[in-house]
């Protein structure tokens, strides 16, 4: 499986428990949030230059240079964002490490899980991408992974649906 | 839990279930609402109302009386008609509307509490409320009114059926015997009240801010819509809450925790075993030469919160132990580091944590200290946030959500701590599990893994 960052041991999946393997988000996802990034850059840059142009005079509209500045930054920033974000299934919870400023890591036990949902938009679903979210009876329980490949989503709802039942607990 | 009403499970035989209707003054409980609506208007407009009234002629007068009355009286009883609600051995069902039906299935291993409140023309009446609380049920689903005597047989043989009774020994077991915990006298309540700075607070800001106004400005109406919306909250926060609060029982049965409290409204609320979330120990500042504190609870659906309103430290310690059976509340709670003063600047004194083998305790708060209790067998997920500024500081904040949604938080703990402190805390909230009484809790075989 094609994922972004695999630590942690290099058996894969024939690892043990005690072993967690971390696993990535999908790179569709990266170039999703970029294609979003260049195509909002693009309607701000021509907003920024074409108004302050018209009414202010022509040199205001090197304005249009300030949306393409920020979007370099933040090009880079989504990157590292995207490659913060791993989940590892432990033999008890479900682990969700994310965030490069701040950092945000969530266990969740899977006998308390409610429900697990599995989300497509037209958007991830024409880049093959699903999210997958777990809801306990605590609302501000926030453990949602997105960017996975759809089968790979599948496979962790049957497992987390599976797990959970086994170990089902409620409230 | 609310389910639409299918007609039929697919289950061919079931047991005819008796349906019972309300009890016949219900019609009259919105009775008042058309004269408050024109007692509105005349307030809003007392010079239309008035215009008004003078061109009302006596026929008109009778011909209005003579459409209005049966009209709502038509509605009211027609309402009264088609409610039913009825017990089953898993269910109370709830079928209600005239012209949308809505029909509730509340399922009985899934009560949080069970409140009977008695309002004061309610009590008049002899006629009282029950109400259910199961997460996800809102306003509709309480049945109101039933007879006082049979509001009390049906919340006990609710209760039954959810301990896990045999249906027909359900209505038999009649009302479990409570022992009382703590009553609040009602010198202590009131003295309580004065020691509380939002009661003082409140009343400053009715003396205070209307007389300001009238020296800004002069005008007397801006001083009256001013004085009355702030002395209706200086009422509240300290008469209001002495009503409320008035002669609070704390008792304990089989059936699990009863609190009764109430002057002119009295409610009496059932929190069945194992049902309650979280704990708070709340310390006002100038209750603490006193040594008394308040006690909060949070139970799923339910929003009454107060468990006790005011008692001495080691009291409301006892009845803590109650609530959550083999809890002690911890003594030795372990402190920030010192350097979390870089992060949140006074008050990093008040952030404090304890986990011991059956709770997780975390205090915050310099003036008032509240101590948040959460059962590890209550711990729905468990969270480490961490913010730039506290990394520089190697700090971490822990979360524990419950299913009451909320979340008590240990902040500022050194990093490293948190980090080993979540996953200890995902392992003690899966294993405390182990230990915790079944949904149905008269019944012992039923034990959850």
């Amino acid at each position: 499986m094609e994922t972004g960052s695999v630590t942690g041991s290099p058996e894969g999946a024939g690892a043990p428990a005690e072993q967690p393997v971390w696993r990535g988000l999908e790179p569709g996802l990266l170039r999703v949030r970029r294609l979003l990034l260049v195509v909002w850059t693009g309607v701000l840059a021509v907003a920024a230059g074409l108004l302050p142009g018209l009414f202010a005079g022509p040199a205001w509209a090197a304005c249009a240079l300030l949306p393409p500045a920020v979007a370099a930054w933040c090009w880079r920033l989504l990157e590292r964002n995207w490659r913060s974000w791993r989940y590892t299934e432990r033999a008890d919870d479900l682990l969700i490490s994310r965030g490069v400023l701040w950092r945000e890591e969530t266990v969740v036990p899977y006998g308390r899980m409610q429900l697990v949902e599995v989300t497509s938009g037209p958007l991830e679903r024409r880049f093959g991408l699903a999210t997958v979210q777990l809801h306990t009876a605590a609302a501000a329980t926030d453990a949602t992974v997105p960017g996975l490949d759809p089968a790979e989503a599948e496979r962790l709802r049957d497992r987390l649906t599976e797990l959970g039942e086994a170990r089902s607990a409620g409230l | 839990m609310t389910t639409p009403g299918h007609t039929g499970d697919g289950i061919p035989e079931r047991p005819p279930v008796t349906e019972r209707r309300l009890h016949p003054v219900t019609p009259f409980r919105r009775a008042w609402a058309p004269l408050a609506v024109l007692a509105g208007w005349a307030v809003h407009d007392p010079n239309g109302a008035q215009e008004q009234l003078t061109r009302l002629t006596g026929t008109m007068l009778l011909l209005g009386v003579a459409v209005l009355v049966p009209a709502a009286g038509l509605y009211g009883f027609l309402s009264w008609w088609f409610t039913h609600y009825a017990v089953t051995d898993t269910e109370l069902r709830i079928r209600t509307g005239l012209l949308f039906r809505r029909t509730a299935h509340i399922r009985l291993e899934r009560i949080q509490a069970v409140d009977v409140s008695r309002p004061l023309l309610a009590r008049v009446a002899g006629v009282a409320k029950l109400r259910i609380d199961v997460v996800g049920t809102d306003d509709k689903d309480e049945l109101a009114f039933l007879g006082e005597r049979e509001a009390r047989a049906l919340r006990a043989e609710l209760l039954a059926r959810a301990a896990g009774f045999a249906p027909e020994a359900a209505r038999e077991v009649g009302e479990a015997p409570a022992r009382a915990l703590l009553r609040v006298p009602p010198r202590e309540l009131a003295r309580s009240l004065v020691l509380t700075g939002a009661t003082w607070g409140s009343l400053c800001a009715a003396l205070v801010v209307p007389t300001v106004l009238w020296l800004a400005t002069g005008n007397l109406w801006t001083v009256v819509a001013s004085v009355v919306p702030l002395l209706g909250t200086a009422g509240a926060s300290s008469v209001g809450r002495f009503v409320t609060e008035f002669d609070w029982t704390v008792s304990e049965s089989p059936d699990g925790l009863r609190i009764d409290h109430g002057l002119l409204d009295r409610t009496h609320e059932t929190v069945p075993p194992g049902r309650v979330q979280t704990v708070r120990i709340v310390e006002p500042l100038l209750w603490r030469g006193r040594g008394w504190v308040r006690v909060e609870l949070d139970v799923a659906g339910s929003e009454n919160s107060v468990l006790v309103p005011v008692a001495p430290r080691a009291v409301a310690e006892e009845v803590v132990a109650r609530v959550l059976p083999g809890v002690t509340v911890p003594r030795e709670l372990s402190p920030v580091p010192r350097r979390a003063r870089w992060c949140v600047p006074v008050w990093w004194r008040g952030h404090r944590l304890a986990v011991t083998g059956t709770v997780f305790a975390a205090r915050s708060g310099l003036l008032c200290r509240r101590l948040s209790l959460v059962p590890h067998a209550k711990v729905q997920s468990v969270r480490l946030t961490q913010g730039p500024w506290e990394r520089r500081w190697g700090l971490a904040d822990v979360h524990v959500d419950t299913g009451a949604d909320k979340t008590v938080t240990a902040r500022l703990r050194d990093a490293q701590d948190a980090a080993r402190l979540l996953t200890e805390q995902a392992e003690r909230s899966r294993t405390g599990r182990r230990s915790a009484l079944p949904d149905r809790w008269m019944t012992t075989d039923m034990t959850t893994d």
